[in-house]
């Protein structure tokens, strides 16, 4: 995020796009509503009437996949109205003749055929974004997560730069992080690109200095594999040794028999894990870790704050820190990463960081430090890009041309499925593991809107068959109109009908992120087993 | 500025600042019980009264904005007189049997009777109680009308923090009480953010999970941040560590929630204790998971990896590392590959 969360709830206008923040992030929702509350226009821009509708001013519910298409649209009737900030294009972006080139391409009408939405409706929101100040954009992963994600992220920052959005209190571009640690996994370098802050492995500079700080001469600068680049190494045979910690890869990769196929291939794997769950199966070593409740440390948020994680249940005897297990493996293979307690490891981390370098426990003992804090004197940062000056410089428009997602429906496979997260649940197996939670939200619903259900004679309630061209699911059907029509939707967190059994292995050509936000699929009616559904309520039937 | 003084001390006030907030700015305490921190005042509960020199009767300290040259007494005797009054009526009206209740100890209503000496046993109003319900129907929350003075910080949480709009008052007078949509909770629309509870006063609304399971005097308070979504909210476990159990969620009220949770951050607290977590190392044997001492799994682990690197080399490992863990695990993992295995082949769930 370039701004802080509570900055959200000073935006006179706040632009949401792919976020179902009422069910994914629902304290950023509280802060939506609290700003609507004082009189703050909503936007919503999702393909789903997702709950948050219920607070919008305007609900903008484009095809699922045409976002590219759809902000382009916006920029040209910002262009072609002259609405745009010129004065911060010329003073703090560069590559504007070439964005120019690609909005000229996008016409409103071309635009509005691409992604549904009504010309008129467009031009509105076009107005409002570039008549009031601040403008917050937030977005989740129903931006990230399609094939054309790099390109759907960077049409976001084209148009709050195109609009001088950026810097500013309550303005900017604003991607919520989906857990609670990815910001910080992120930052502290478990990419196969960078050490932690974000220094390039490439970098003979980094590599000197990582050579130096870890008393390891000879470190790879091979840029690593990213995530289905290893799986699919497993199966080829160039990955043979596999180790898995605290996720449960089986159920959460797309395509979920690929990932299985490959989990059965490599020859050696470990998992390191809190719960028996659908991957440990396949592992040859299984190591117990501690969980949150066990376990000091910090996390990193969406807004790049640093933040304690204090222990308040005693462990088992034989759970241990995931630090302490590969600090025991590397002193088993002829290395000492040198941790002795959670803290030692900040510590080196901190010595060898960059943008972390300020922020020791004690510091963010309280409230917590937001990065970029680059010595101990250093107060934090609440939004990056203070006044139009980037970080990287200038600002660099980014544009971007519309292509389809990887799968479109045909006669065979008629739907588009798009998947998430619910309320109620987080991944597979911690909520399904709360007491209560399951109570509320105890088997999988798929979402399809009543004139697709009407189609195939399918009641609230009915067990369906769902099947896509990679597996097949029987889940209950849910008929609500939270579906527009022609797109159905799933959660990842029943393993008894778990909607990535039937995503797409389809990646993001840069980041390599799967398409987990559509899908073709067929839906058939299995048996009835019909229920009334007596009010409307959020987040469940 | 204005200038005001409240028990004999000289207090400046912005102008539009209540005699409350001037108060608190002095360092004098004036007990509320339907005031909202950063909501607008109520009026609701009438113990915040305060005598102002020259007024008709007493003000109501919340919602009474200064006056230049005012002169307040905060706790004469008349003040005092009439809080133990509105004290002996709430109590009045409901039942309020602290013995078993769960906010024992942690009940503002009960140390305000306390303070002022008004017992709810010995009272001089013996009228009509107010005809309340238990509602009991949800799975998390449990709104106890006979507990309820109507101070309504539960409807402002409902309608202003969280933004639910599910909790109302309803009718007026002696029959007011608290409603949530027209139904029983568990049928409404609410999301069990559990709001109303942090914010409610009394014993009127506690959650499910915590009865009977200890007084809030024999819990420890640990501050920790929420295992769940990326927003990174600051909660505080009440933990009952004679028996290794969480016991409740509270919201701390810091940046960058201010108190608010949602249903996971407050209620799905457990899983540590779940009986499916793993509680030994593993290794497959013949086709079989069995368990074996930690030196065992190392040993065997190190040895595996380290033939498979002399024959392979160091890029046919790969590790995923856990978006859920902290950073401290999360840097060790990003170690372990580059410096013990030497390959760059680490990612995590982000990526898909």
């Amino acid at each position: 995020m370039t701004n802080s969360i509570q900055e959200i709830r000073d935006a006179k206008v706040i632009f949401a796009i792919g976020t179902n923040t009422t069910e994914a992030h629902p304290v950023i929702s509280y802060y939506m509503k609290q700003a609507v509350n004082k009189g703050a226009i909503l936007i919503v821009n999702d393909p789903r009437r997702i709950d948050l509708c219920n607070w919008a001013t305007i609900h903008v519910q484009h095809k699922v996949g045409t976002d590219v298409a759809y902000l382009n649209g916006l920029m040209n009737i910002v262009l072609a109205n002259g609405w745009q900030n010129d004065k911060f294009i010329s003073e703090c972006c560069t590559n504007w003749d070439e964005m120019k080139k690609t909005i000229d391409d996008y016409p409103a009408e071309k635009a509005s055929e691409i992604c549904g939405v009504p010309v008129e409706q467009m031009t509105e929101v076009a107005k409002i974004i570039s008549h009031n100040d601040p403008v917050s954009l937030c977005y989740t992963l129903g931006i990230t997560e399609h094939t054309s994600g790099t390109d759907n992220v960077k049409s976001c920052a084209n148009l709050q730069m195109m609009l001088g959005n950026m810097g500013k209190h309550a303005s900017g571009v604003n991607p919520l992080r989906g857990q609670n640690n990815v910001q910080g996994a992120c930052d502290m370098g478990a990419l196969p690109n960078v050490y932690h802050n974000y220094q390039k492995v490439t970098d003979p500079a980094a590599k000197a200095k990582f050579e130096k700080g870890w008393n390891r001469p000879g470190l790879s600068d091979q840029l690593g594999l990213k995530m289905p680049t290893m799986f699919n190494g497993m199966l080829s045979g160039d990955v043979k040794a596999f180790f898995c910690y605290g996720e449960n890869v089986a159920m959460t990769e797309p395509h979920m028999s690929h990932t299985l196929k490959c989990l059965e291939a490599v020859e050696f794997m470990m998992v390191a894990d809190i719960f028996h769950n659908q991957t440990t199966p396949y592992a040859d070593v299984i190591f117990p870790c501690t969980s949150w409740a066990e376990e000091e440390g910090t996390y990193t948020n969406s807004e790049r704050r640093i933040q304690r994680v204090r222990p308040f249940l005693k462990p088992h005897e034989n759970y241990r820190e995931y630090w302490w297990i590969v600090n025991e493996l590397a002193k088993r293979l002829g290395y000492d990463m040198g941790f002795t307690t959670s803290n030692s490891v900040w510590e080196e981390m901190r010595k060898l960081g960059t943008s972390y370098n300020g922020i020791t426990w004690d510091r963010c003992d309280d409230v917590g430090l937001q990065w970029p804090c680059p010595d101990l004197e250093h107060c934090g940062t609440t939004f990056l890009h203070a006044d139009g000056n980037f970080v990287c410089g200038l600002g660099k428009f980014s544009p971007a041309q519309w292509r389809p997602q990887a799968e479109l429906p045909d006669e065979e496979y008629p739907l588009v499925l798009s998947t998430g997260r619910r309320l109620w649940h987080y991944h597979t197996t911690q909520t399904r593991n709360s007491e209560g939670i399951d109570d509320l939200f105890s088997e999988e619903y798929i979402e399809i809107s009543p004139v697709d259900a009407k189609e195939l004679a399918i009641d609230n309630g009915d067990y369906v068959n769902v099947t896509s061209r990679r597996g097949s699911i029987k889940a209950r059907a849910w008929v609500t109109n939270r579906s527009p029509r022609g797109v159905c939707w799933l959660s990842f967190h029943f393993h008894e009908a778990c909607g990535n059994v039937l995503t797409i292995d389809a990646f993001d050509p840069v980041t390599e992120t799967a398409e987990y936000k559509a899908c073709a699929i067929k839906v058939t009616k299995a048996e009835s087993a019909p229920f009334e559904i007596t009010r409307e309520r959020q987040a469940r039937p | 500025m204005v200038k005001l003084t409240i028990d004999g001390i000289k207090v400046e006030a912005k102008s539009g600042d209540t005699i409350l907030s001037a108060a608190k700015k002095a360092g004098i305490q004036i007990p509320t019980l339907c005031h909202v921190k950063g909501l607008p005042a109520q009026g609701a509960c009438r113990i915040c009264l305060v005598e102002v020199e020259g007024a008709r009767g007493l003000m109501a300290a919340c919602s009474t904005p200064v006056v230049a040259d005012s002169v307040v007494e905060t706790s004469s005797e008349k003040v005092i007189k009439a809080r133990k009054l509105v004290l002996e009526l709430l109590l009045s009206e409901g039942d309020h049997d602290c013995i078993i209740c769960e906010a024992n100890g942690d009940c503002k209503l009960q140390k305000m009777a306390y303070e002022y000496g008004v017992s709810n046993t010995d009272l001089k109003y013996k009228g009509e109680k107010r005809a309340a319900v238990k509602d009991t129907s949800s799975r998390f929350i449990i709104r106890d009308g006979t507990k309820c003075i109507l101070c309504n910080k539960c409807v402002l949480a409902c309608n202003s923090r969280g933004v639910h709009g599910i909790l109302y008052k309803n009718e007026r007078g002696f029959s007011s009480k608290i409603v949530s949509d027209d139904c029983e909770l568990s049928d409404s629309g609410c999301v069990y953010c559990g709001e109303c509870i942090q914010v409610c006063p009394t014993g009127a609304l506690y959650e499910k999970k915590r009865v009977g399971k200890g007084r809030s005097w024999e819990l420890d308070k640990v501050d920790t941040t929420c295992p769940y979504c990326g927003v990174g909210c600051q909660l505080t476990v009440h933990v009952d560590s004679k028996n290794n159990r969480p016991v409740k969620v509270t919201g701390r009220y810091t940046t960058p929630n201010e108190g608010m949770l949602c249903v996971k951050g407050r209620f799905a607290y457990d899983f540590p204790l779940s009986d499916k977590r793993i509680t030994s190392p593993m290794i497959k044997k013949n086709g079989e998971h069995v368990q074996v001492s930690w030196d065992e799994a190392l040993d065997y682990t190190a040895g595996r990896l380290k033939e498979i690197i002399e024959k392979h080399g160091p890029d046919s490992y790969a590790g995923v590392s856990c978006a859920r863990s902290t950073n401290e695990n999360n840097y060790a993992a990003m170690k372990f590959a580059r410096a013990a295995i030497g390959t760059n082949n680490i990612d995590h769930c982000a990526r898909t």
